[in-house]
C-alpha cells in the first residue's frame, strides 16, 4: 500500500515497486516454512488457541467446581510418574491429571488457563505497541526539543522498575475497586475487570510499563527514515505529517517492530505468571498457571504433580511463541540471524 | 568523563526523586490505611496510632518529612536512642557529634522492627542470592555464547543454541517446583527449601560460613534464578561475536601473524563484549524482581516476603523502603554498565 503510494509519488510507474515488496513478504513466509522449529512454534499456539476457544468442550468437567472429597486425588499413571506420591496418595481415575487441594480439576483449570495465558500474549502487544508506536513516532519524527523532553521521559520510567511499578499499579486498582461509587468511569473501569476475571487490569499494568522500548525502538527506526528520499518526496508534493508517518514511514518500520513484539511475548506471559504467583494476578476461581504453580507449590513436597504440570503448560507456551519469535526475526530479516 | 559521572550522578538523585514521588502517591491513593482490619479497630486506637505515625498530616508533609528521614544526614550531639522511630542505617560518631543518615522509619506491620532491621537481616539474603544467580549466569552463558560463536553450525552451536532457547522459556516459577521437587525430594540430593547463612554477616552481607553448609541452600535457587539470564548472554555473546570476527581489524590482526588464541581474546572478545555489559543493567533488574518468586519457591527468608505482604498490609514504610532501595540498585547497576562502557571501547566519549 504504502509503496504503491510512495511510486505515486514519484510519478513513476507502481508496478515494479509493488512486485519487489510482494517478492519480500513472499521471500519472508518461505523463510519462516522452511524453519522447522518456527513452524513447530506456529503449530503449538494454533493449537492452544483452540484450545482456549473450544475449553468447554475439551475440559468436561468445570474448572471451578470443588468436590471437597476429593482433595488431592490422582490417578495411577501420575503417581507412578512421581514415585514419592506413592506411599500415601488416594487414587481416582476421574481426575486424567489429578485433583488440587480443594477437589477441582486440574486438567480443566490448565485448559481453561489457556485463556489467561493467551489473552496476555495477545492483548500485551497489542496495548504496548499502540502507545509505543504513537510515542515513538512523534518523538522521532519531530525530532529536535520534542525529541529530547520526550526520550527524557522515557529514560526516567525506564529507570523504574516495572515489575514493581505493574505490582503497585494492580494493588491500586484491586484496593480501590471495592471504594468507588457506581456510575464512575473507574466503576465501569473495575465491572470490565471482573467481568474478565481480573485480567483488565494485568492488561493495562503491562501495557503501561512495556510501551516505553516500543518507544525507543519506533523513535530509533523513524530517525533514521525521515531524512531519506522517499520521505523528502511526500514533503514536497504537500503530504501532511501526520499522512506521511502513518503512510509513508510506519509500513517501512512494521518489521522490526512485530519482531521485537514477538520476542516479548514470552515476557509477557510471564509477567502475568508472576503476578498471579504472588497473589496480584486473576481473580479467583478464574484459572492462571501463574496461580496454580503458585498453590502447587505450597505441596510440592507431597503433591508434586499440583506444580509441575501447569509449569509444563507454562513452558510449552512459551516456547512455542520464543521458536516462533526467532523464526520471524530471521525470516522478516535475515542479516539479524542469531541476535537478541 | 569525570564531568559525566557527576551529571549522571545527578539524574540519578532526579530518578530516584521521581519514583520515591510515584510511589508515594500510588500507595497512598490505595483506600484503606495499615490499620484498617476485617474486624475494625476501635477509633480511639485508630487515632492514636494515626497520631503516632503521622498518618494525620497532609500528604507533602508527610512526604518531606520521609524524604528529610532517609536521604538528608541529621548531625546532632545526641546519642541515639533505642527507640524504633530512631533507627538511623548510618551512625557515625565523629568527635562527640553524631552523623544520623538514612531512618527508613518503623514498620507498621510488625511493631517490633524498622525498615532498617529488614534491610539488616533479610536484605543480605536477597543479595547473596541475587549476586549467586548472576555468577551462574556469566559463568553459564558467556563460555557457553563464545564456544556456538567460534565454532558456528557445529554440535557445540547447537547445544549453545538449545540451551539457550530453553532457558529464555523456562522461567523460575517453572523451574523452581521442578527443582525442589526432583532433586529436594525425589532424589535427596539437596535440601528442597531454606537458607544457610543467617546474621550476622560479614562486611553487612557476605555469609560468614562460606561451605557446602551455605552452597547446598544455594545451589537450586541461583541455577533457577539465573538460567534464564544466562540464556540472554549466550545469545548476545554468540551473535556480536559473530559480528565482531567477520571485521577487518581481526583479519588485521590474523594477517600480522599473531596466534588464534591471542586474536580471539585481544581483539575479538574485548570488542564483542560491549553490547553484552549494556544488557547487565536490565539483566540486574530482572535478577533482582526473580529473587522475589524465587524466595517464595525455595522458602529463603529475603526482601521478598516482605515486599509483597507490604502492599497488600498498606506497611507504607515498607513498601517505600523497599521500591527505593530496589530503584537506587538499578540505577547504580545502570551507571556501572555506561562506566564499563567508557573502559571496553574508548571511541565512547561522555560530554
Amino acid at each position: 500500500m504504502a509503496v504503491k503510494l510512495e511510486s505515486k509519488s514519484f510519478g513513476s510507474g507502481g508496478a515494479p515497486l509493488t512486485l519487489k515488496r510482494e517478492g519480500l513478504f513472499q521471500d519472508a513466509v518461505r523463510r519462516l516454512v522452511k524453519n522447522r522449529a518456527a513452524v513447530v512454534g506456529l503449530t503449538l499456539i494454533v493449537l492452544l488457541i483452540l484450545m482456549a476457544i473450544f475449553a468447554p468442550l475439551i475440559a468436561v468437567k468445570k474448572y471451578d467446581t470443588q468436590v471437597l472429597s476429593d482433595q488431592n486425588k490422582v490417578p495411577h499413571w501420575v503417581a507412578s510418574v512421581f514415585p514419592t506420591m506413592k506411599p500415601y496418595v488416594k487414587y481416582s481415575e476421574a481426575y486424567p491429571l489429578g485433583s488440587d487441594y480443594v477437589g477441582r480439576d486440574l486438567f480443566s483449570r490448565i485448559v481453561y488457563g489457556a485463556r489467561v495465558s493467551l489473552s496476555v500474549a495477545f492483548v500485551g502487544p497489542l496495548i504496548s505497541l499502540i502507545i509505543g508506536v504513537i510515542y515513538g513516532s512523534i518523538s522521532g519524527y519531530f525530532g529536535g526539543r520534542v525529541d529530547n523532553i520526550m526520550m527524557r521521559i522515557v529514560d526516567v520510567l525506564y529507570a523504574f522498575p516495572s515489575l514493581l511499578f505493574i505490582i503497585l499499579l494492580l494493588a491500586f486498582f484491586r484496593g480501590s475497586a471495592s471504594h468507588i461509587q457506581p456510575g464512575s468511569p473507574a466503576y465501569l473501569l473495575t465491572k470490565i475487570d471482573e467481568a474478565l476475571g481480573g485480567m483488565f487490569f494485568i492488561f493495562v499494568g503491562i501495557g503501561l510499563t512495556a510501551w516505553e522500548t516500543m518507544a525507543r525502538l519506533t523513535r530509533g527506526q523513524v530517525l533514521s527514515l525521515r531524512e531519506k528520499e522517499f520521505v523528502e518526496a511526500a514533503h514536497t508534493i504537500g503530504a501532511s505529517n501526520l499522512r506521511i508517518m502513518f503512510r509513508h514511514i510506519l509500513p517501512n518500520i512494521l518489521g522490526p517492530l512485530v519482531v521485537a513484539e514477538t520476542l516479548a511475548i514470552p515476557g509477557y506471559i510471564g509477567t502475568e505468571a508472576f503476578l498471579s504467583f504472588i497473589g496480584l494476578g486473576v481473580n479467583p476461581p478464574t484459572p492462571s498457571w501463574g496461580a496454580m504453580i503458585s498453590d502447587g507449590a505450597n505441596a510440592i513436597r507431597s503433591y508434586p504433580n499440583q506444580a509441575i504440570f501447569p509449569a509444563l503448560a507454562l513452558a510449552i507456551t512459551m516456547f512455542a511463541f520464543n521458536f516462533l519469535g526467532d523464526g520471524l526475526r530471521d525470516a522478516l530479516d535475515p542479516r539479524l540471524r542469531g541476535t537478541q | 568523563m569525570g564531568r559525566y559521572i557527576v551529571r549522571r550522578l545527578l539524574y540519578m538523585v532526579v530518578v530516584v526523586l521521581v519514583v520515591s514521588v510515584i510511589t508515594f502517591g500510588l500507595m497512598h491513593a490505595i483506600p484503606g490505611g495499615p490499620f484498617s482490619r476485617e474486624k475494625a479497630l476501635p477509633a480511639a486506637t485508630i487515632k492514636v496510632l494515626n497520631e503516632r505515625y503521622h498518618l494525620d498530616d497532609p500528604l507533602w508533609k508527610q512526604y518531606l518529612d520521609y524524604i528529610n528521614n532517609v536521604l538528608i544526614p541529621h548531625i546532632t550531639t545526641k546519642a541515639p536512642s533505642t527507640s524504633l522511630s530512631d533507627d538511623c542505617l548510618i551512625n557515625v560518631k565523629i568527635g562527640s557529634v553524631w552523623i544520623r543518615w538514612m531512618n527508613f522509619g518503623p514498620s507498621f506491620k510488625s511493631r517490633s522492627r524498622t525498615v532498617n532491621d529488614v534491610f539488616r537481616d533479610n536484605l543480605p539474603i536477597s543479595a547473596q542470592l541475587g549476586t549467586m544467580a548472576l555468577i551462574v549466569a556469566l559463568i553459564i552463558g558467556m563460555p557457553l555464547g563464545i564456544l556456538a560463536a567460534l565454532k558456528q553450525n557445529t554440535l557445540w552451536d547447537y547445544l549453545g543454541m538449545g540451551v539457550s532457547i530453553f532457558g529464555v522459556s523456562v522461567p523460575v516459577i517453572v523451574l523452581g517446583p521442578v527443582f525442589v521437587w526432583l532433586f529436594g525430594v525425589a532424589l535427596h540430593w539437596l535440601p528442597p527449601t531454606g537458607w544457610g547463612a543467617k546474621p550476622p554477616y560479614f562486611l553487612g552481607f557476605l555469609p560468614t560460613n562460606i561451605g557446602w553448609d551455605f552452597f547446598k541452600f544455594a545451589i537450586m535457587p541461583a541455577i533457577a534464578l539465573g538460567l534464564g539470564s544466562s540464556a540472554i548472554i549466550a545469545r548476545l555473546t554468540r551473535a556480536t561475536l559473530l559480528q565482531t570476527v567477520r571485521e577487518d581489524y581481526i583479519r588485521t590482526a590474523r594477517a600480522k601473524g599473531l596466534p588464534e588464541r591471542v586474536v580471539i581474546t585481544r581483539h575479538a572478545l574485548k570488542n564483542s563484549m560491549i553490547p553484552v555489559v549494556t544488557i547487565l543493567g536490565p539483566l540486574f533488574a530482572a535478577l533482582v524482581t526473580g529473587t522475589f518468586v524465587t524466595e517464595l519457591i525455595f522458602g529463603i527468608p529475603g526482601m521478598g516476603k516482605y515486599f509483597v505482604t507490604s502492599i497488600t498490609n498498606r506497611d507504607y514504610p515498607v513498601i517505600m523502603g523497599t521500591i527505593l532501595l530496589y530503584a537506587v540498585f538499578l540505577v547504580i547497576a545502570n551507571l556501572v554498565v555506561d562506566i564499563m562502557y567508557a573502559y571496553l571501547d574508548p571511541r565512547i566519549r561522555y560530554d
